[in-house]
């Protein structure tokens, strides 16, 4: 037998292993702070998923022809798997996914800010699947290296399917910009709507926040806010401006010095009350998915009256 | 509450003659239920053969933190095709 390590020890070697880009699995040797860190971050990126199939999920039965209506479902259903792929994920660190379920539904997790807005046009679905998947993708690839084995998995898998919501979105948007101008109009009146939450969505300047210092420190996540945010605009704007739309902020240009678009920074404000439960749409998400909770319990005290064992993944 | 099921770790074959590989859990009352969820989640887009669920329980494993069980303490490169000569060709 060794002798046992001091907690100074296991930090120390622990933040060397995470360094040298080794990967942390359910089961080792980790700080609390990591564990919660993670725990937190998963969470809200699993509610996001769940309650990301709201917004959407309400053009299904109004989607312009079988084809888009079928897209758009199986659309919708990764948005469940993924949710749930998070959910276990995040359960290999110690915490059940009813408790993060009772979370969502009381109010007190938090997710994506981006869902709590209004999606009033058929062009909203197909704005989201373009600009908030590509930002979400790059959030996720970014992710898909993280220094915590299962969470990566789940991003790898969860990227995959992403790209197919990225394309059938950009789909419905080119469509539009080839029709009539009332169907330009309402493709650029929704990227209008879409551009800063889209922004926000990346999180405010990692200064500002000790999580995401934190989560740098341990690669959790291998990329700044900024960072992420920036390599967003640079491969978005000139697929907006190819289409022939504008991008809604008089500043956004081309640095030629910095090779990066400069643009105007979103409303760290707003973002703060989205997030916190006072945007345009939190409560009709909430109450929506508490509705759907308590309509399907039937089916889940059915299922459970044949075995209720709980257990946990091992990776 | 009644969400909180047994988790099934998910082994998945895209065809015959390939291995099942590990992609996964899902959460389910009973092993069958853990199938449909298995397919579900890991098989509605790119081809699947076959597919098992194994109750996470029943899953024995190593512990990352023993390190012992995996020191090499002898060397073993005599068990290594690349520690020896390859035959010579003549040319032909």
């Amino acid at each position: 037998m060794l002798p046992e390590k001091s907690p100074e020890q296991h930090l120390a070697d622990f933040e060397a292993r995470v360094a040298r880009g080794d990967k942390v699995e359910p089961g080792d040797w980790m700080p609390e702070d990591y564990r919660k860190n993670l725990i937190r971050m998963m969470g809200q990126h699993a509610h996001s998923e769940i309650v990301g199939q709201l917004p959407e999920g309400k053009w299904i039965p109004y989607a312009p022809g079988f084809r888009r209506k079928l897209t758009l479902v199986a659309k919708v259903q990764d948005e469940a798997g993924h949710g749930q792929l998070l959910y276990r994920a995040a359960e290999t660190l110690g915490k059940s996914r009813e408790d993060m379920m009772e979370e969502l539904l009381s109010g007190k997790a938090k997710y994506a800010n981006v869902f709590n807005y209004p999606t009033p046009t058929w062009a909203d679905v197909g704005v989201i699947g373009w600009l908030v998947d590509t930002a979400a993708v790059i959030n996720q690839s970014m992710l898909a290296q993280s220094s915590y084995g299962p969470y990566g998995r789940a991003m790898k898998r969860i990227c995959y399917e992403e790209a197919f919501h990225i394309k059938q979105g950009y789909d419905i948007v080119a469509t539009l910009a080839k029709g009539t101008p009332e169907q330009r109009k309402m493709a650029q009146d929704s990227i209008n709507r879409w551009w800063y939450p889209t922004l926000m969505m990346s999180g405010p300047p990692d200064t500002l926040s000790v999580h995401s210092q934190q989560a740098l420190k341990w690669r959790i996540k291998t990329k700044s806010n900024e960072q992420v945010r920036q390599e967003f605009v640079d491969l978005i704007v000139p697929q907006i401006r190819a289409l022939g739309f504008e991008v809604p902020d008089k500043d956004c240009r081309y640095d030629e010095k910095s090779g990066h678009y400069q643009y105007t920074q979103p409303d760290w404000d707003e973002l703060k009350r989205v997030i916190n439960g006072d945007g345009p749409c939190n409560k009709e998400r909430l109450d929506s998915r508490r509705k759907t909770h308590e309509d399907g319990r039937w089916v889940r005290e059915a299922l459970a009256a044949k075995g209720k064992k709980a257990s946990q993944p091992v990776a | 509450m009644d969400t909180q099921w047994e988790t099934y770790e998910v082994f998945h074959q895209s065809r015959k003659g390939e291995p099942h590989e590990y992609v996964g859990s899902v959460h389910a009352p009973d092993p069958q239920m853990a199938l449909q969820m298995a397919r579900d989640q890991f098989a509605r887009r790119l081809r699947c053969v076959s597919l098992w669920v194994v109750r996470s329980k029943d899953v024995t494993m190593t512990d990352y933190q023993d390190e012992n069980f995996f020191a090499q303490v002898t060397d073993k490169s005599y068990r290594d095709p690349k520690a020896f000569e390859a035959p010579e060709k003549d040319g032909h």
